[in-house]
């Protein structure tokens, strides 16, 4: 998917990719802004995405300093229970990471610098999700979905972050 | 004053060297340790498979709902990571400290053999020195 015309300029440059999965790990959604490199094919790297977050997710669930006990590491846990994790940084990008009570997945990959996005993650999930793909008609829930109003809304309000 | 929860250092390939507790509740025993460990060395090369850009060298800090996670990576590949009170100043540097320490106290230590588990009473004394000086509060232990 190509960057809108006129939209190469400004904050939008700072946005890397997005996945959306599902809770058994389909990728819904897979939207580009700027990706020069990827070592994989595009679905050996969502599933790979998908492989990550789930570790990771076990990781701090285990890993929790605070929370007692835990059971064994990479023991079964219910939707939002356990510690999970927002964000992680590497020298060249930022992914922030959010689950909704449901299993979707929304992953933003982003420039190293952006600042925290747990409030976009929730505006993109609930002010452009929710609106342009739940409450389409003709959308069956829980499938890969192309909707051009999604990513229309999607691209202007990602170019207002920073 | 903010809380360090833990220390880990593992070798070049995912083997757990050094752990170390500094007060967290539900404490790791040493088999997950040293699982959290090799998980943690996986997940790193991942990120790197994962970047969109070129240039990537892996995880440097993740945010936890409980707790942050920095890690450092020496130029050999031993990596250091460090679990503390999210939002906790200075830890980049801290790592930095005791990575000085690990070159000082583990490595010049003439009975140590390279990536193999670290029993050293100088390192962990001086450690343990560092993290206070920094004035990060460890556990009871």
């Amino acid at each position: 998917m190509l960057q809108a015309p006129g939209g190469a300029v400004g904050s939008s440059t700072r946005m890397r990719c997005m996945y959306m999965f599902n809770r058994q790990g389909v990728c819904l959604h897979y939207h580009v802004w700027l990706r020069p490199v990827s070592v994989l094919s595009r679905q050996e790297d969502q599933k790979l995405m998908f492989g990550l977050l789930f570790s990771l997710k076990l990781f701090t669930a285990k890993m929790d300093p605070v929370g007692g006990s835990k059971g064994q590491l990479g023991a079964a846990q219910l939707q939002g229970q356990g510690c999970s994790f927002h964000s992680f940084q590497t020298n060249t990008y930022k992914l922030s990471f959010m689950e909704t009570p449901t299993g979707l997945k929304i992953v933003l990959v982003t420039d190293s610098k952006m600042s925290d996005l747990r409030e976009a993650l929730k505006y993109i999930y609930s002010n452009i999700y929710v609106e342009y793909v739940v409450k389409n008609p003709l959308y069956t829930p829980d499938t890969p979905f192309k909707c051009e109003l999604f990513n229309q809304n999607l691209d202007n309000y990602v170019k207002t972050l920073s | 004053m903010a809380s360090i929860y833990n220390l880990f250092v593992i070798n070049k390939s995912g083997g757990l060297i050094f752990y170390k507790d500094y007060g967290s509740t539900g404490r790791l025993d040493t088999n997950d340790s040293l699982r959290l460990a090799s998980l943690w060395h996986s997940m790193h090369a991942i990120s790197i498979q994962l970047s969109p850009t070129p240039g990537c060298t892996g995880m440097e800090v993740l945010e936890a709902d409980t707790f942050d996670l920095h890690c450092f990576q020496s130029l050999t590949g031993t990596k250091l990571f460090v679990a503390s009170e999210p939002g906790a100043p200075g830890i980049t540097a801290l790592l930095k400290t005791i990575y000085e320490l690990y070159a000082d106290y583990v490595l010049k230590n003439p009975f140590y053999e390279v990536e193999m588990p670290i029993r050293c009473e100088l390192f962990e004394y001086n450690l343990l020195q560092a993290i206070r000086r920094e004035k990060y509060s460890v556990g009871g232990r």
